[in-house]
């Protein structure tokens, strides 16, 4: 390996040691995160070289004999003086011009790479997702002209591979950022305003994004997954989130179906075709469908959800999720009813 | 000693002690379950009264739990309204906090067994909040979505030509 390849590869190295390739910006999975990989590489190239050249310089400085400051007749030192003074001047000038035209590539490097990314927004793709942050979970909606075709989920969005896709993103309480970096740059969702991002990614995978704004207490577990997929795929994935939730199927579920709607939990939380209707909570229709609970904190299985029912505190303390007392024998058929929400 | 000195002493002491006033407030991460609050002795104080987040979690679940769907912001609607100086049922904490737990004949239901005490209690300092019953600095501001802000600011003067 050639020693030019070498700095770049222990630093993305060190880099990756830092992120999943799954939440990394040097791992770009789409255009607009490609744009800013390549100038996130430029930057690198070029301050390495100057990291070099000012320590090369340094050092030189350091090693170098210096006859002008050695003993000497006043004649000689007055004329060695005016050298080093005249030497001094040019080498600072040069700098100087180097330094203001180096910033000013770098400058015009960065808007352009910024334009670059703004102008790939190709409207009419048909597909727009909107996004609104809520302490401390994402609220994702597929909108569509026919209201009928609404599609409500949360914290996990779903993406067809190779189609630009709009994320119009706002926020329910405090200033949040939506931060895919596989994807794209921070984008802030303000409260009462609506901002736009676009995304699109060109290979399917799936792709960790995180809250970039301090939100509060579990800013650090608001995280949300978005998963590329073929077109059809995701056709179908899409289809599935418009239904209404399966009806409970069997005894179990039909038991725990009845504790959910007879306790705290309606009150904010929404499953599609039942009498629960709560909408300040993430959407529980196709809620076994999701890759994970409590925006990312954990992973989506019985053990995990059946604690975060009998303990939310624990997990995420000053969550919005009351603790809900239930009786023995009631957790077993929730949860089953839970995990028939396909 | 100098005169200058005493008075940076003086001075460092006086900032020391004052220091004690930004004690942080404390927030209970584990609070209580639901469903005890329907059966739960009645305290006379409001643990939440004059704690600026308690009341505007208060404000968070007024509307999270729909009381708005009834009482409106405060002005009443299918509901009484919750700005007056005439409580039906009383309007101290205990009474208010009887009147959500317990419900009250024509209309309102009984949310003890469904929401934790703690959260009644904020509902009750809210309420009260509403009624410049709580001390103004821990009064939250009016929700944003009946604040006027600069868009709809700009659409009146629009409108008026002013």
């Amino acid at each position: 390996m050639s020693r030019r390849r070498t700095l770049p590869a222990i630093s993305a190295l060190l880099l990756s040691a830092c992120a999943g390739p799954q939440q990394s910006s040097l791992n770009s999975a789409g255009p607009q995160a490609g744009h800013t990989e390549s100038l996130w590489w430029v930057f690198l190239g070029i301050l390495s070289l100057i990291l070099i050249a000012v320590l090369g310089v340094m050092l030189a400085a350091l090693a170098r004999r210096h006859p002008e400051f050695e003993p000497a007749s006043p004649e000689r030192t007055a004329a060695a003086a005016d050298r080093t003074e005249r030497r001094l001047t040019r080498a600072v000038a040069a700098a100087t011009i180097a330094t203001v035209a180096i910033l000013f590539f770098l400058l015009v490097a960065s808007v352009s790479t910024g334009k670059t990314i703004a102008g790939l927004a190709s409207p009419g793709s048909g597909l727009t997702i909107e996004v609104t942050g809520n302490q401390w979970w994402w609220y994702v909606r597929y909108l569509d002209d026919n209201p009928q075709r609404i599609a409500v989920t949360a914290n996990e969005i779903h993406i067809p591979v190779g189609r630009p896709v709009q994320i119009r993103g706002t926020s329910q309480d405090v200033i949040h950022s939506f931060w895919v970096p596989g994807l794209n740059g921070k984008r802030d969702l303000i409260p009462s305003h609506i901002t736009t991002e676009w995304i699109q990614a060109d290979r399917p995978g799936r792709l960790r994004g995180q809250c970039a704004e301090f939100c509060g207490l579990q800013h650090a577990r608001m995280a949300l997954w978005v998963v590329a997929e073929p077109e059809s795929q995701f056709e179908a994935w899409l289809d599935r989130q418009r239904q209404p939730a399966v009806p409970p199927s069997d005894a179990d579920t039909q038991a725990g179906y009845q504790v959910f709607m007879s306790h705290a939990c309606v009150l904010c939380h929404n499953i599609a075709g039942t009498p629960a209707h709560g909408q300040f909570a993430p959407d529980l229709t196709h809620l076994a469908g999701r890759m994970t609970i409590a925006a990312g904190a954990l992973p989506n299985n019985k053990g995990t959800l059946g604690g975060w029912i009998l303990d939310p505190q624990s997990i995420k303390p000053g969550n919005h999720m009351a603790t809900i007392s239930l009786k023995p024998g009631e957790l077993q058929p929730l949860l089953d009813y839970l995990g028939s929400l396909q | 000693m100098c005169s200058r000195c005493r008075d940076g002493i003086a001075g460092i002491a006086i900032l020391l002690a004052a220091s004690f006033g930004c004690r942080r407030e404390q927030r209970n991460l584990r609070p209580e379950p639901t469903g005890q609050a329907m059966f739960t002795p009645l305290k006379v104080s409001n643990p939440s009264s004059g704690i600026a987040y308690e009341i505007s979690e208060g404000q968070r679940l007024y509307t999270w739990y729909n009381c708005s769907g009834c009482h409106a912001n405060g002005g009443g609607g299918i509901g009484p309204p919750l700005i007056k100086t005439s409580w039906i049922y009383g309007g101290e904490p205990a009474k208010l906090f009887e009147s959500v737990a317990k419900g009250r004949p024509n209309g309102m239901p009984a949310w003890g067994d469904r929401i934790p005490e703690y959260q009644i209690w904020q509902i009750v300092a809210y309420v009260r909040s509403l009624n410049q019953q709580e001390p103004s600095s821990a009064t939250p501001k009016r929700l944003d979505t009946i604040e006027t802000n600069p868009q709809t600011i700009r659409a009146a003067r629009a409108r008026t030509g002013k």
